[in-house]
């Protein structure tokens, strides 16, 4: 195999999970053995590639695969293999596969099981991903992921309070830690000058003699610790145990929790060997060690034993680590592997008994030998091992870490403790796997089970089968088995300080071998003289469990997110909309102000000669209209309408004057269509009268109008003196030159404004079209879920002037006059139609070179549409003119796409253009430019989102009366 | 010129603040499309003011200063009026639909105490 096909299987390594997660969640919820199939066929092809790869990794050789991802900033999307990956990736795929054969046979008809194997096999890539990670920021992207799936997967049967608690609260704690350790990682990387892994592991020294050595290290230590539940962040596993049993043996055991000793070993050679290293890392791994061990001692639940019981032997590794010497690290790697072969094995087991008798009590359960013997050998030399009783893979590790626990490696108290808490630890390990066994093998027949035990299918039994032969095979033989692998492992970690060491099954009688004699003997006496006490207990163990982490943890969270949370938005919100106005202006103000009084802001003394007087008189009537729109608002909003559109038209002629006239047609169009809008809207605000006695207003009103004009004031002011200062200065080099000397050349059109809106920023009128349609569907539905208030249904007065008229005279039918309202308008608004439909198209097609455009014509296109209704009424209009409005959205932004992307075809970047004239009979010469399209898009998308806004609106009329209707024809039904 | 465009804009934008703080939900409407005008013409000066000189090039020609007045801020505004139009409609809805759910147009939904 050549090292490119290495490099792409690598690749394939970690996608393929997640490619098989997108087929698997897109499967029929009742195909279960499909999806079983699917996941058992990914596993193993990953676990086919992770063997094929590994003659790239032997001896000490790293396989990479570089993709460019953010270049500029050092960022790549690197996967890196080495012997210690590789280790881990030959693990998880491994176990993947075994776990999937037991969940096909686990799992239940009625679950999602597709679901379930989708998130599994994402689960599985992103701890591939994680471990074959070659950058520091991917490594925490995957890290993160894997916090998040498991959440998912944890809270898989979410119908259950307690698996969605404790999903909760691993993805808060784990969650928290993610984030501790990304920032320790982009410390690392700043103080390492790059993201790379191979170079951060070539920096040892640097990182290890920086000032910011401690803070880094604190926060990766809070990341590994949390994923691998180390005291005081453990708590969260146990809860993590209300996941589906396939679920524990997999993450639980044998990947996610070992997520964090893998990058405790991984940053070994970097990190170890301080003080802060020792006795941090050596603290929680040794109360870890220790109280987990006693913690496991008296859990009733099978899986709440094995889960202390994985924290404990999690510690065990911890604390192997922290001993900064070579030795332990070999130890620690080694034991990774025992430990995940002898766990994962017992959860499934557990999962068969809780599976088969209905329940996992072992207060309850007895004497299963005779139904399910299989099940029970199995068990039985998973859980010896576990004890690490001779001649099995856990007793090896367990010597190692002995022989380094009585190893002096540091002159303190911490170390002469290590093989006191060490024999400790594995005595009480002894107990409560001697207590898992007999307690729910042996003794008398149970009664009273949920259901009646046996057997389970051969299959759900042959990963188990496989697991604890595996044991027994590294635990018999150790060299010719795990070593080989076992070293490459090792040497890619520890390279050139790699020690001598032996896997020999017997080393003599020497002190390590009394301790784990001792602990054996002494562990037996103890279960022996606790079974009375055991058998009945209740959960947890004595004293200890009235200091429940989990306790603590829903404490604190509620004290933070309800308790505080409740006081701050009390003490400092408000749900009223006026005070948060006014603190945002304020701060506006206060925001502006202070740089530029800071920078000595200097405004330009105002100059009165060369104003040109009817610019003046112009800007007199639109400050008058702006300030009576403001005074008139309350009371008369039709005259403050009016006003509005004044200063808009002011601002249109402004444009006009001041060489804007794109601004200027848009503007006018647009002010159109705004005062159109808000008539249509008028209608249905309440009536407001004037009180008359403006004396009458108390002081406290006063007091706030006279702030609110204050503030007013006060920002007019500042902005009138910026933007008097910004315009009498000289203008400074901008990129404005670049777009007028290119924009004939370039863009293949004479109108620079229009060029640059569908050619040069492109990308930006696409996103603001899209932004147009998304506004134009919120009012859509929005007005769908409308309805007008009770007080304005009834019909305008004007109206019920009219039909009183009518039905005075004889000679009239009621409505004729409202119909006859407008007559001779309404027809030369109908004769405009095309006309107006000619000027859009007009502005449409000369958009590229002369004032125009698709902005322009969309807006005016949707007037036409908009003066029929006006001038017909709604009935009349729908009754002959079909319009579309969603679908002349939808053409707009496929057209724009189109052309976009049409770019693509031709090997250019998104929305590139190409331009050419053409001749046209009887028009004439016409630009061509590609971005015509574009325009096309946007004109159609335009008319779409107006015409779709207004028709919404106008529509309220023809519903009101029916709702009217509807309502006296209730309230009539109540009284009757 | 530059001093008239720019009261003009002050007096817009303090009308339209003034409107802000006000408790019913038309007032804040306007205020918001009094706003609007004074922020467009805000950047459009920022182009600073030029007579006879829009950016049109004459075919074959490449455009400057010396001709033309800047096409930026015209492009800007150009955009910004009609997301301005669809903000407008926007809160006007919102404004409809609050007044149908509560009865009132107050701005929160009630009439204060």
């Amino acid at each position: 195999m050549t090292i490119e096909i290495a490099q792409t299987l690598l690749l394939l390594l970690v996608l393929t999970p997640f490619v098989g997660s997108l087929i698997a969640i897109s499967l029929p919820s009742d195909r279960s053995t499909l999806a079983a199939w699917l996941s058992g066929t990914i596993a193993f092809l990953c676990l086919a590639i992770t063997t094929s790869l590994y003659v790239f990794v032997i001896e000490g050789r790293v396989l990479r695969t570089d993709i460019a991802w953010i270049p500029q900033f050092g960022l790549n999307f690197t996967l890196r293999m080495d012997g210690f990956s590789w280790l881990f990736s030959a693990l998880i795929s491994a176990i993947a596969l075994l776990v999937v054969v037991y969940a096909r046979y686990y799992m239940s008809a009625e679950d999602p099981v597709p679901r379930f194997f989708s998130m599994f096999l994402a689960f599985m890539g992103a701890m591939l991903g994680l471990v074959l990670s070659g950058n520091l920021i991917l490594l925490s992207i995957f890290w993160e992921l894997t916090s998040i799936i498991s959440f998912l997967l944890i809270g898989y049967w979410y119908h259950n309070a307690n698996a969605r608690d404790g999903a909760r609260m691993a993805l808060t704690v784990t969650g928290t830690g993610g984030l501790c350790l990304f920032v320790g990682l982009l410390l690392v990387g700043h103080v390492v000058g790059s993201y790379d892994l191979d170079v951060v592991l070539a920096s040892g020294d640097t990182i290890r003699d920086h000032p910011l050595y401690v803070p880094i290290l604190l926060l990766v230590l809070v990341g590994a610790l949390t994923k691998s539940a180390q005291f005081p962040f453990h708590f969260w596993l146990p809860q993590a145990m209300a996941a589906p049993t396939p679920v524990s043996a997999f993450l639980h055991s044998a990947t996610l929790v070992k997520a964090g000793v893998f990058l405790l070993t991984r940053f070994w050679p970097v990190m170890a060997g301080t003080d802060a290293w020792f006795w941090l890392v050596g603290l929680a791994g040794l109360s870890t060690l220790l109280l987990s061990a006693y913690f496991a001692i008296f859990q009733q639940d099978l899986k709440g034993l094995l889960a202390y019981s994985t924290i404990s032997h999690l510690g065990l590794i911890t604390v192997l680590l922290s001993l900064g010497s070579p030795l332990a690290a070999v130890a620690a790697i080694f034991h990774t592997v025992n430990h995940a072969t002898f766990k994962a094995s017992l959860f499934m087991a557990a999962g068969i008994i809780d599976h088969e008798t209905g329940t996992r009590d072992m207060r309850r359960l007895s004497g299963l030998f005779r139904y399910m013997p299989i099940t029970a050998t199995l068990a039985m030399v998973a859980s010896a091992s576990m004890a690490g009783v001779p001649l099995l893979n856990g007793f090896l590790s367990k010597e190692m870490f002995f022989a380094e626990a009585i190893e002096t490696h540091r002159v303190n108290l911490l170390d002469t403790l290590t093989p006191y808490v060490a024999t400790l630890a594995s005595l009480f390990a002894v107990t409560y796997s001697l207590r898992f066994i007999y307690t729910v093998f042996f003794g008398p027949k149970p009664h009273d089970l949920p259901s009646e035990p046996h057997e389970p299918p051969p299959w759900m039994i042959a990963p188990i089968g496989f697991l604890v032969l595996a044991c027994l095979v590294i635990g018999i033989v150790p060299s010719l088995t795990i070593g080989p692998l076992l070293h490459t492992a090792v040497v890619s970690v520890l390279r050139d300080a790699t020690p001598v060491y032996s896997l020999a099954v017997w080393h003599g009688w020497n002190l390590p071998f009394f301790m784990s004699l001792f602990a054996l003997v002494a562990g037996i006496l103890l279960y022996v003289v606790m079974r009375p006490y055991l058998a009945t207990s209740v959960e947890g163990p004595p004293y200890f469990r009235r200091l429940q982490g989990q306790r603590i943890f829903e404490r604190i969270l509620v004290t933070i997110s309800w308790k505080w949370a409740r006081m701050v938005e009390m003490k400092a919100g408000t749900r009223r909309l006026q005070p948060q106005m006014r603190i945002l202006i304020f701060a506006a103000i206060v925001a502006t102000a202070t740089p530029l009084l800071g920078g000595r802001f200097q405004p330009t003394d105002f100059a009165f000669r060369g104003i040109d007087p009817v610019f003046a008189i112009l800007w007199l009537i639109g400050m008058a209209c702006a300030v009576g729109a403001a005074y008139q608002a309350k009371f008369h909003r039709l005259a403050a309408l009016v006003l509005l559109g004044g200063a808009g038209l002011v601002t249109c002629i402004t444009f006009v004057w001041l060489s804007a006239p794109d601004l200027a047609v848009t503007q006018l169009l647009v002010e159109i269509v705004t005062t159109v809008l808000i008539l249509l809207g008028l209608r249905w605000l309440p009536k407001r009268f004037e009180k008359g006695d403006a004396a009458a207003m108390s002081v406290g009103v006063r007091m706030r109008r006279l702030r609110d004009l204050v503030v007013a004031v006060t920002a007019g002011v500042g902005l009138m003196l910026i933007s008097y200062t910004v315009m009498t200065r000289p203008m400074p080099e901008t990129i404005s030159s670049y777009f007028l000397e290119r924009a004939y050349s370039e863009g293949g059109g004479t109108n620079v404004v229009n060029v640059i809106l569908v050619d040069f920023r492109g990308f930006d009128t696409f996103g603001e079209i899209a932004v147009l349609a998304i506004v134009a569907l919120t009012v859509f539905s929005l007005l769908l879920r409308f309805r007008p208030a009770a007080e304005s249904l009834e019909r305008p007065e004007q109206q019920r002037v009219q039909n009183a008229f009518d039905a005075r005279h004889p000679e009239r039918e009621t409505g004729e006059s409202v119909a006859e309202y407008l007559h001779i308008p309404s027809v030369i608004m109908r004769w405009l139609f095309p006309v107006i439909g000619m000027f859009a198209a007009f502005l449409f097609f000369r958009g590229h070179d002369l004032p125009g455009g698709g902005f322009a014509a969309g807006i005016a296109l949707s007037i036409g549409f908009i003066l029929q209704y006006m001038s017909s009424g709604t009935r009349w209009v729908e009754e002959r003119l079909r319009i579309h409005p969603l679908r002349w959205i939808s053409v707009g932004l496929l057209v724009s796409t189109a052309t976009g992307l049409g770019s693509w075809m031709f090997g250019y970047p998104f929305l590139t253009t190409h331009s050419r004239y053409a001749d046209l009979p009887l028009i004439g010469e016409m630009p061509l430019a590609s971005a015509i399209l574009f325009d096309l898009g946007v004109f159609s998308l335009v008319t779409g989102a107006t015409v779709l806004i207004l028709i919404a609106l106008a529509h309220q009329s023809v519903r009101s009366p029916r709702a009217h209707m509807r309502s006296v024809k209730l309230s009539g039904k109540e009284k009757s | 010129m530059e001093l008239v465009l720019s009261a003009g804009i002050g007096v817009f934008a303090g009308s339209g603040i003034w409107l802000l703080f006000r408790p019913r939900t038309y007032q804040v409407v306007v205020g918001l499309a009094l706003l609007s005008y004074a922020v467009n013409l805000f950047i459009f000066g920022m182009g600073r003011l030029r007579l006879n000189a829009p950016p049109v090039l004459e075919k074959g020609v490449a455009g400057g200063f010396l001709t033309h007045t800047d096409p930026l801020p015209q492009a800007l505004v150009l955009t910004a009026i009609v997301i301005g139009f669809a903000m407008t409609a926007l809160f006007l809805v919102v404004l409809l639909a609050s007044r149908g759910f509560t009865g009132n147009d107050h701005v929160d939904g009630r009439e204060e105490r």
